[in-house]
């Protein structure tokens, strides 16, 4: 059995079942009503609640959606290759776009889909909060048990190295639970870093952490700075952006475009405000109806004139949340590179739908959808094909945080926490990357990470924050070490240092290791990296 | 961030509890739900979306709090705001609360091309020497 060592009071909680379903956003929803519908048991267990954890329940988020007449499917994968530089895959991308199509529409009993203006049903665009009310109902009308409030901490593992269940802690009854299951799917998040992103505070990368522990590859993890702009007090969504004229402190105003990095030129340099005076009179109307958490940060300060003044704003980071870097995706129903465990929504790379620039928006949603579907059936039928294997002896991985390799001792994570953060959130370090700041970073984040591997050991309730901590700064040293080894310019990843793109660059690169950090080119015999 | 509960509203049901992503509430021992760990809250108005007595009220502000007068905060409207601009429970059939989710999309497309050409006819008229005010009075008209 499991050894439990990371949970002290009552005895733990034994949760049997077949398919098991780390997270609770869309991806983890989807994996959810596609598994019950195989007709597998399945539990699903989320850190916080199904309907409001995650980056899509405080959103809105749109569906990439292609209707399968004429050439437009074509079209929209040969426009999406083009913004991949070469890392994209136009099979998953049609795979994406037509399951989005025809499952969509099914929520229609649990969502109220609007009616566009030319009269359609618009199924692509729905609001985050009912979004995944909606979904929650469609999980549990499926049979899904949901398990809200109740963090996995870490993977367990069969003698033969497949997957075979997580320990997690209900962390609102101080209760830990033991949980084995046929299949397991980490559908936890992207890694955002605590950098104060809307809806991220739940996605600290726990489900790469513990993947990294089983030895699982990632891919694309360089591809992890992407931001997006919002008030400076507080992040919210980003429409009224599209409209926005930006300012220095002086009142220049700056030629933002999309790719001219003006803003974060900007912002690095100092304060940045914006204004937004452009946006009509249609959307003024009717944003609070589209978006109604938009406004609720001003009106709370007292801004009433919001459309008149410059306000000032910040870039919040997005890490691998709207970047594509995450667990390597080995096969067709979205398993891993570990037996028994697959990825859905962001915990997953997207490269293969987005390549090296972000998928934010429509392809994440529909690749959300899809891995979750695929990756719901895939473990349900290898529940059903080798069973729950509940005789069989595990071995529980987790590492820092709950098994340190050297002395115990009080361990300041916050501080730890910060100067990762210090390293892996400034516009400068993170957008304007250069192999000196790179290997800078790497130093301080290697030293976080060695000083929660060594000595950090929480135990109850407290593990959660801990496994939290450590998965930022693991995550954080995954995405600097991938890129670093990109010697190049692709995509969002852009290097100062190196002028252009390099042809034999153009491989997705896997990353992996949890004390030694490795990397390797995908089926490459051209690229040798040999820069870390 | 959290700020407070409004004892009168509460009727201890402890929805928002449940519902937060990041645990910042427990039940307190009056009934009234109390923020044990408000350094976790993120800002995302969830609790107060849940709270159908609309007796909750997060301040504005992701990283400090603002504290605030329950009394004012009462009288300001600003309870229940969200909850209703959303169009949940009551709200639900009332039309100027609906759900237009479905202009996100064309909105976001309009605004971005109207600000492409914007900067770029800046760029164009700078590069031809236009002084600057004259161009920003040019396009506004």
């Amino acid at each position: 059995m499991a050894e439990d060592v990371t949970v002290r009071g009552p005895e733990p909680l034994q949760i049997e079942t077949d398919v098991l379903i780390v997270g609770g956003g869309m991806a983890a929803c989807w994996a959810g009503i596609s598994a019950a519908r195989a007709g597998a048991k399945v539990v699903l267990v989320d850190k916080g609640y199904v309907g409001t954890s995650g980056v899509t329940a405080t959103a809105g988020p749109g569906h990439w959606w292609v209707s399968p007449d004429g050439n437009a499917r074509k079209e929209a994968i040969d426009k999406r290759l083009a913004l991949a530089h070469g890392l994209g895959d136009p099979g998953w991308m049609e795979r994406i776009i037509d399951t989005t199509w025809r499952v969509l529409p099914t929520l229609a009993k649990y969502y109220r889909f609007n009616i566009n203006d030319r009269g359609q049903t618009a199924y692509n665009a729905l609001r985050g909060p009912e979004y995944l009310r909606a979904l929650r109902h469609a999980a549990i009308d499926a049979g899904v048990t949901i398990l809200d409030q109740s963090p996995a901490l870490e993977l367990l593992l069969h003698g033969d190295g497949s997957v075979a269940g997580v320990n997690g802690v209900r962390r609102q009854e101080h209760r830990a639970y033991a949980a084995r299951a046929g299949g397991v799917i980490l559908a936890t998040g992207g890694a955002g870093f605590l950098g104060g992103l809307l809806g991220s505070s739940t996605n600290t990368g726990d489900g790469h952490l513990m993947a990294i522990e089983a030895g699982a590859e990632l891919s694309g993890m360089e591809f992890s700075n992407e931001y997006s702009i919002s008030p400076r007090w507080n992040s919210t969504r980003t429409l009224i952006y599209s409209w926005a004229r930006y300012f220095d402190a002086e009142g220049n105003e700056l030629d933002v475009l999309p790719t001219n990095y003006v803003l974060e030129r900007a912002l690095v340099d100092g304060p940045v405000y914006a204004l937004l005076n452009e946006c009509p009179e249609g959307l003024r109307k009717v944003l609070t109806q589209i978006q109604p958490m938009t406004l609720l940060p001003f009106v709370r300060k007292g801004i009433t004139d919001v459309y008149e003044k410059p306000f000032e704003v910040k870039l919040f980071p997005e890490g691998t949340i709207r970047g594509t870097g995450g667990l390597r995706i080995a096969g067709e129903r979205c398993e891993t590179t570990i037996p028994g465990l697959f990825a859905a929504g962001d915990t997953a790379t997207r490269e293969l739908i987005a390549g090296a620039t972000t998928g934010g928006g429509s392809p994440n949603s529909a690749w959300a959808l899809t891995s979750g579907l695929l990756s719901g059936a895939g473990a349900a039928a290898l529940a059903q094909s080798r069973g729950r294997r509940l005789n069989s002896k595990v071995r529980a991985l987790g590492t820092v945080g709950l098994r340190p390799r050297g002395s115990v001792k009080a361990v300041d994570r916050r501080s730890v926490l910060k100067a990762a953060q210090d390293e892996i959130l400034p516009l400068e370090k993170n957008v304007f990357r250069s192999g000196d700041k790179l290997r800078h970073s790497l130093r301080i984040l290697e030293s976080a990470w060695r000083e929660l591997r060594e000595h950090d050991r929480a135990i109850g309730t407290d593990a959660v924050s801990a496994r939290e901590t450590a998965s930022v700064v693991a995550t954080a040293r995954l995405c600097y070490t991938a890129a670093l080894t990109r010697d190049e310019r692709r995509g969002m990843h852009q290097r100062e240092d190196v002028p252009e793109q390099k042809t034999e660059q153009q491989r997705r690169l896997l990353i992996g290791g949890l004390d030694d950090v490795w990397t390797r080119p995908e089926a490459s015999a051209q690229w040798s990296p040999s820069h870390v | 961030m959290f700020e407070l509960i409004v004892r009168d509203r509460c009727t201890g049901c402890n929805r928002c509890v449940e519902v937060c992503p990041t645990n910042v509430l427990e039940p307190g021992p009056a009934g009234v739900p109390i923020g044990a760990r408000v350094e976790h809250c993120q800002t995302c108005f969830m609790c107060e979306l849940y709270c159908k007595e609309d007796a909750i009220y997060v301040g504005p502000d992701r990283d400090e709090r603002e504290p605030v007068n329950e009394a004012e905060i009462v009288a300001s409207g600003l309870l229940g705001q969200f909850r209703r601009d959303s169009g949940w429970d009551e709200w639900e059939s009332d039309p100027s609360h609906e759900n237009q989710i479905w202009q996100l999309g064309p909105y976001i497309q309009a605004g971005g091309k109207r600000s492409v050409e914007r900067v770029q006819k800046r760029i164009a008229e700078r590069e031809r020497g236009v002084p600057l005010k004259e161009a920003a009075s040019e396009q506004a008209k």
